[in-house]
């Protein structure tokens, strides 16, 4: 395998007595995207801003593209891009003139092509603040990536942009991933980490509880498939049904739902009972568990690895 | 080069754009010089001898304490700062050209003065230009730093202002912009020379407007320079990225060096 594009080794950051974060280690390969998951004061923001040069880590160390951040904070600005917060703008700059105002600094022609790509074509005379929070976004974007970096963070990228939008974003990520790209993305959106991600980390209390493929992920958890049922006449949700393989059942929307160890054993049971009680059946649905639900799984055991 | 081209151009343009620095670079001060120069020269006709050092030292107080500060806390406080860092603008960069700009803006400001007094107030000009011009830039570049100082040294906006009203409201009082220094109090004319208006008024007086003076003029121009250049050294010093980190080189209270000067010129002009 070859040399990792992100490492991080034995990282650790406190802040006065608090330790947010306690000595994890991961690395990331040239052209993946890298899910940090984790909740609130997990230690995402900090592990970001200590790659970014922003913070000095207390321990361990750290390479960005063969760039320490915390000795080479130059060298760091140039291999490095990072989507910018919706308020990391001065509200007066036309997108136009922070196009020019980033590029200059990076050494770089302006890239404007970059802002019709993105749709901000009509825009580029607008002031920051005259934008839309999905114009804002892609600004960001094209900002982050004017400079062609090796590696780029983004910290929820999607939060507060509508539909059509996030999957704009998405698409625009993938691009930038196909060039080869390393993508480090800090989210709450689980759904967004499952479907970008190719690897990600869940941080807890400052520690990674665990990091693999959103795939590998999901299956290493208690591994129970949802079952949910509806049927003409509600007959399983009467009681004394007895449905094997179950280790959870509830009842909502006029929905049986069940939490099985054995898919095929319950689904058999279900359309079974249903025969037998002469109902009929309107709706099955099988789904296997999501990230979020692994996700919760561990947050809840607080199960570190 | 072509970074602080782009930048200095943006800075400039914002001075314009951003309603709160259009006011105070432009419509407070030339709407005061004017309600003064027709309300003041009425009520006291030897106004009319100082209205253009007077209203200038004005324009630079309202354009630098009022308005150079509050834009620096406010973007250290939502983050501007932060991708400033993370895309290779310097510290000096973000502190030395709104100063610039502003400054520029003055300029401009002044040259309406200077040139509309004599014809509306019947003001006179000032008999050593190039002095004036010394005293000018002087006065600009002390108010600039004590500004960008009190924007480095600020936590919050509402802060920003205590700060910015404890020099400007002492300075319209004591400063000489309304009462010569002479007509002063003994104590209240030596706590005004602690303040940059008293030096840049007694500067203009002495140097560029041929009128006498109560301690040395050139002595306050150097003060004006030196200050000045403590002041931009403090507020590099320290800089802070951002108000979440707390990494800082030294406490705020150290800023109140930046009066030492004028309090050694206390004991040393006459």
């Amino acid at each position: 395998m070859s040399e990792p594009v992100v490492s991080v080794t034995e990282f650790r950051k406190v802040y006065g007595d608090f330790v947010a974060v306690d000595g994890i280690d991961f690395a990331v390969q040239q052209g993946e995207i890298f899910g940090l998951l984790g909740p609130n004061g997990a230690g995402k923001t900090t592990t970001l801003e200590c790659l970014e040069g922003l913070r000095q880590p207390d321990g361990g160390s750290l390479r960005v593209a063969g760039v320490d951040p915390t000795k080479e904070p130059q060298k760091l600005r140039n291999v490095i891009g990072v989507q910018l917060q919706s308020s990391g703008l001065p509200e007066t700059i036309t997108a136009d003139e922070a196009m020019k105002f980033f590029c200059a600094y990076h050494g770089v022609k302006p890239r404007y092509d970059l802002l019709e790509r993105l749709g901000l074509a009509e825009k580029r005379k607008a002031q920051f603040y005259e934008l839309s929070t999905g114009q804002q976004r892609r600004l960001a974007l094209a900002l982050a990536v004017a400079h062609e970096p090796q590696v780029l963070f983004f910290d929820e990228p999607t939060a507060g942009l509508d539909v059509a939008s996030r999957v704009e974003l998405h698409e625009l990520m993938r691009e930038q991933q196909a060039k080869g790209t390393t993508i480090i993305l800090a989210t709450h959106d689980m759904a967004e980490a499952e479907e970008m991600s190719d690897r990600v980390a869940i941080l807890l209390s400052g520690k990674i509880a665990t990091v693999g493929s959103p795939m590998e992920i999901t299956a290493t958890g208690a591994n129970l498939t949802k079952v949910s049922v509806r049927s003409e006449g509600s007959s399983l949700l009467r009681n004394g049904h007895t449905i094997p393989a179950v280790s959870q059942s509830t009842v909502k929307n006029q929905y049986a739902i069940y939490f099985s160890t054995d898919i095929g054993r319950t689904v058999g049971a279900v359309i079974n009972t249903i025969e037998t009680e002469g109902d009929s059946l309107i709706d099955l649905r099988v789904e296997r568990p999501s990230l979020e639900d692994r996700f919760l799984e561990i947050t809840k055991t607080g199960d570190v690895s | 080069m072509t970074a602080f081209t782009n930048h200095f151009s943006f800075e400039f343009r914002t001075g314009v754009r951003n309603k709160t620095l259009l006011l105070m670079n432009y419509l407070f001060p030339l709407g005061f010089y004017l309600m003064m120069g027709f309300v003041m020269t009425e009520i006291n006709p030897t106004f009319q001898e100082i209205i253009i050092p007077s209203m200038i030292v004005f324009a630079i107080l309202a354009a630098t304490l009022l308005g150079l500060p509050d834009p620096l806390v406010n973007a250290r406080e939502s983050g501007i700062f932060r991708s400033y860092r993370i895309n290779g603008v310097p510290s000096a960069s973000i502190l030395f050209i709104p100063a610039l700009t502003t400054m520029l803006h003055l300029i401009l400001v002044s040259i309406i003065i200077v040139f509309t007094a004599p014809l509306l107030f019947d003001a006179p000009t000032p008999s050593n230009w190039l002095n004036f011009v010394l005293v000018f830039l002087a006065m600009s570049f002390a108010s600039a730093g004590l500004g960008v100082l009190i924007g480095v040294i600020s936590p919050n906006s509402r802060t920003t202002v205590l700060y910015s009203q404890i020099i400007f409201i002492p300075s319209m009082l004591l400063g000489g912009l309304m009462l010569p220094y002479s007509m002063l109090p003994d104590v209240a004319g030596k706590i005004s020379q602690l303040l940059p208006a008293t030096q840049a008024m007694n500067a203009f007086n002495g140097m560029a407007m041929g009128q006498e003076t109560s301690f040395s003029s050139g002595g306050s121009l150097l003060l004006l320079v030196f200050s000045g250049i403590l002041a931009f050294g403090l507020a590099n010093y320290l800089f802070s990225w951002d108000s979440q980190n707390t990494a800082r080189r030294g406490h705020p209270a150290l800023a109140l060096l930046v009066l030492l000067p004028y309090a050694l010129g206390l004991f040393l002009l006459a």
